[in-house]
């Protein structure tokens, strides 16, 4: 019974585990080489930012955004022929890149929440308005990005003079330690002080054991950043949007908000919550996350074309549902897509380095969805009906 | 030996961690109506949904014998090609479709290409004038009344050549004209040889309509009683149900109602939300004193809940017009939130779908509508939450083994006392109770009477709208009458009678 609930617990990092593991063998070890590692996260740093925003949205109801990949598009275009003119300052182009986001997201949030245009149609015809408008704004060109400063804020290494001139980036090791004693530090504080107040609490050794298990990877993945270049500026990026979605959606009022509406919308208006508001700010986030994201894409790659950003929307709500959010809405959790869009991260990234073919990546893709869903619901209609 | 439709023998059915049905017994005899009772969760839908095959057979232990064969139904299916029907609660009715598509569903008259409209309407009227309802079969189900519904129901029963009938709690959501109405239905079909199993906590009803009563309490048949000389009374009924005499079905309060008045409503008209030009409340005016329970009675539809809802923060109707006031001060209502803040609640009807979210936990629906007191500049203190939520627990006796449980496991009546914590929580100084006892047991509807005086007690106000008389009169002061939208009487709890109740509302028909 213990290793049941175990696995149900944490069926997706099992998942994530044996698939990691099989390509770590599938590649001959290739996966695991540093470079290859460090890649995994800047190749996936737009899905973990998406995953977050669309979790807000499916939150409220299953309710997805079909526009975010246009609206990368869209920003990231926007942001290059900015700065193609040279005339403004790198942070003012991101300024006014952030900011048409917002808009983007207020236009969308507008239509939704206010007037009551389903989602899915809603962001439908987003897909198509803001492509268009990237393409119209790129003029149908590929416009390569050479402002230095602009790529330095997302597409740079960290280096320390003196701690990272050598082979070995020491900086990224040593942050990396460093989290790893925070973490654990914050365990026994919080154990510390559920044992003062007398809260029941899990047991120290499945605990401290997950924490030591989370240590040893933290430590692990900085062991091989060091050795490759350090720790990646997007990295930091990705880790503080994560943060404050993990933040919002599991401490805040404003975030019990999301769960509220997709329990019970009717309930939840009721008791005097504004549900208009909370799809606002669905649709808000979400543009504004796909519109950071459009920057953080156009700096790695250089450059921005008619086809940037195609399909993200895909990545983003596969990674949640995957991660264990509900396709009804009201559960669903940032740690839980996390893991969902890294284990789609480690398939991808896996069978690039195989070598498998472009189309049958995306037959795995599919497939993983689907399988990730059906498990969901199935174990759900077991367990939670009964009763 | 009396001749039996059904024997269910020793059956025991387990769910994960509970024990729903402990060895239960029922013996129903041919053309006789059968009522089944016991508290909420005492295993009686268990039980009937064993005997229909949605927990197919396999899933529990014992034997169903049905016209002197064991059966061994594996789907809903099986047991209706025996001619077992069951009608549940919560009506299955799609409510885009045709009474006659409803009536036919899954089950379509086909014709040489596809379905025979002709026959289908031709044969879904045969059946709805046995039951008396006159309506064209092509008329949508959204557009006749949940009475009516109910009756669409049974005449697809009708349809399935019926010979065992079960009809879970099929009065709950009716008023009570037309749940005579379904009641001597029933005992229409009786006559002509139908055998049916009836499910209600409305006491008075089964003494009406049953020949026997089998009580059930805990998962385990307790007794069954005789009652084909009509001669068993409620009070019987509920001390096998609790296993005690409930000499008192409202407890005592001291009437201490002030002169203050808590809540004064003026001239308020509300218009329906799509036809605009519909009145659905006209020109009402009431008000109700600190300390003091206040009633409306009226039949289904009369307007009521309505009214509540479109003083509750405009949540209700279009074009609403009218004065309120919340001790003593005109209040502007626009929202939820601005009716909560100025200290009014709405404990809604429809509790599971309109009050609580049922796949969160006892805790958050506790705090709900009132968040920010368990926040610290919007973040949540979790701790201080499941404090609330427990000293709520604790207060209202709601029954579970921890307050992280989630609100959809939990029964009618512990549902309710969670609704009413969470509203209580709100601290509002004027709470409207709508159909606070809806569809729960005699025991727990004790406790949330109980509840309702200590809140007046505190010098709070309390609106009931209740569809049963018998409580408005036990629990109220006053009560106001509402028929199609209208106040038409107001009378001392004192010197009201159900006869003069309902007077009221006959006599309001005729003008």
């Amino acid at each position: 019974m213990k290793t049941k609930a175990f696995i149900k617990k944490y069926t997706m990092v099992i998942a994530l585990c044996v698939v990691f593991i099989l390509f770590a063998v599938l590649t001959g070890g290739r996966l695991l080489y540093p470079q290859n590692l460090s890649n995994l996260l800047l190749q996936n740093a737009y899905v973990l930012v998406m995953a977050c925003g669309m979790l807000l949205c499916i939150l409220t109801g299953g309710n997805i955004d079909l526009s975010v990949g246009s609206t990368v598009c869209l920003v990231g275009a926007i942001a290059a022929q900015l700065l193609a003119t040279d005339r403004m300052s790198p942070i003012l182009v991101i300024l006014i890149c952030l900011l048409l986001s917002v808009i983007i997201g207020v236009w969308q949030g507008f239509w939704i929440g206010n007037v009551h245009i389903p989602p899915f149609i809603c962001t439908l015809a987003g897909m198509f308005l803001f492509r268009g408008l990237g393409r119209a704004i790129l003029g149908s060109k590929t416009v390569a990005i050479s402002n230095k400063s602009f790529l330095n804020i997302f597409a740079s290494y960290i280096a320390v003079p003196g701690l990272d001139d050598g082979e070995k980036k020491w900086s990224a090791f040593i942050a990396g330690i460093i989290i790893a004693a925070l973490l654990l530090v914050n365990t026994v504080r919080s154990r510390a002080h559920k044992a003062k107040k007398g809260y029941k609490q899990v047991s120290a050794a499945s605990e401290f054991g997950k924490i030591i298990v989370i240590d040893a990877l933290v430590l692990y993945y900085t062991w091989k950043l060091a050795n490759y270049k350090g720790i990646p500026v997007m990295a930091l990026w990705v880790l503080a949007v994560v943060l404050i979605y993990a933040f919002i959606t599991s401490k805040t009022a404003f975030g019990r908000y999301f769960y509220a509406v997709g329990g019970n919308e009717k309930a939840t208006k009721l008791s005097g919550i504004n549900t208009n508001f909370v799809y606002f700010m669905a649709y808000t986030s979400m543009s504004l996350l796909a519109g950071l994201s459009g920057l953080l894409m156009a700096a790695r790659i250089g450059s921005v074309n008619g086809d940037t950003g195609n399909s993200f929307e895909m990545d983003a709500i596969g990674s949640c549902f995957i991660g264990g959010a509900s396709a009804y809405g009201g559960s669903g959790t940032v740690p839980g897509i996390m893991v969902g869009a890294i284990l789609l991260g480690v398939i991808n990234q896996g069978m690039s380095i195989i070598g498998l073919d472009n189309n049958w990546q995306y037959v795995v893709k599919g497939a993983v969805l689907l399988i990730a869903v059906i498990f969901d619901v199935v174990s759900n209609h077991k367990t939670g009906k009964a009763g | 030996m009396a001749d039996l439709i059904l024997e269910m023998k020793n059956i025991t059915k387990e769910f994960p961690g509970v024990k729903a049905l402990d060895n239960v017994n029922l013996k129903v005899e041919r053309g006789e109506i059968h009522a089944l009772v016991g508290e909420n969760g005492a295993g009686k839908s268990t039980l009937m949904n064993v005997l229909s095959g949605t927990y197919p057979y396999g899933t529990y232990t014992g034997d169903i014998v049905y016209n002197g064969k064991v059966c061994q139904f594996k789907t809903l299916h099986d047991s209706e090609t025996e001619g077992i029907v069951i009608i549940h609660q919560e009506l299955a009715l799609i409510p885009e479709l045709s009474i006659g598509e409803n009536m036919f569903l899954g089950n379509e008259r086909k014709g040489k290409f596809g379905i025979d409209w002709d026959r289908t309407y031709h044969e879904a009227e045969t059946h709805m004038r046995q039951v008396g309802l006159k309506e064209e079969a092509t008329t949508l189900i959204k557009d006749i009344g949940t009475g009516k519904q109910q009756l669409v129901e049974i005449a697809k029963a009708l349809s399935k050549q019926v010979k065992l009938l079960i009809l879970d709690e099929p009065t709950s959501s009716l008023n009570e004209e037309d749940a005579k109405m379904l009641l001597d239905l029933l005992l229409h079909f009786k006559q002509e040889g139908m055998t049916s199993i009836i499910i209600s906590h409305k006491l008075n009803e089964i003494s009406y309509v049953a020949d026997k009563i089998t009580v059930i309490r805990d998962g385990a048949t307790i007794e069954t009683i005789d009652n084909s000389e009509r001669n068993i009374n409620e009070a019987r009924i509920i001390q096998g149900m609790v296993g005690r005499e409930l000499s008192d079905r409202y407890p005592a309060r001291e009437h201490k109602i002030s002169d203050q008045i808590g809540m004064e409503v003026r001239n308020w008209t509300v218009h329906h939300p799509l036809y605009t030009e519909k009145k659905v409340v006209d020109g009402v005016s009431f008000n109700v004193h600190r300390g003091e329970i206040v009633g409306f009675s009226g039949l289904q539809g009369a307007g009521r809940t309505e009214l509540a809802m479109s003083i509750f923060g405009r949540s209700y109707g279009a074009d609403i017009s009218g004065e309120v006031l919340i001790d003593g001060k005109p209040q502007t209502l626009k929202t939820a939130r601005d009716a909560i803040e100025a200290g009014l609640a709405y404990v809604t009807e429809d509790r599971k779908g309109n009050g609580l979210i049922l796949t969160e936990s006892i805790a958050k629906n506790t705090t709900m509508a009132r968040l920010e007191k368990v926040c610290n500049n919007g973040i949540i203190d979790v701790d201080k939450e499941n404090a609330v939520a427990e000293e709520y627990k604790d207060k209202l006796r709601t029954k579970t083994p921890s307050v992280q449980q989630n609100v959809g496991n939990l029964s009618g009546g512990n549902q309710q006392k969670v609704l009413l914590s969470k509203w209580m929580f709100a601290d509002p100084e004027v709470l409207i109770l709508d159909e606070p006892t809806r569809g729960i047991d005699v025991g727990a509807k004790y406790e949330i009477y109980c509840i309702m005086n200590d809140l007046v007690a505190q010098g709070k106000s309390v609106v009931m709208i209740s569809s049963e008389m018998p409580e408005l009169l036990g629990m109220c002061d006053r009560i106001y009458v509402m028929n199609e939208g209208r106040l038409v009487a107001e009378m001392p709890a004192a010197e009201a009678t159900q006869e003069k109740i309902m007077a009221a509302i006959l006599q309001s028909d005729k003008k």
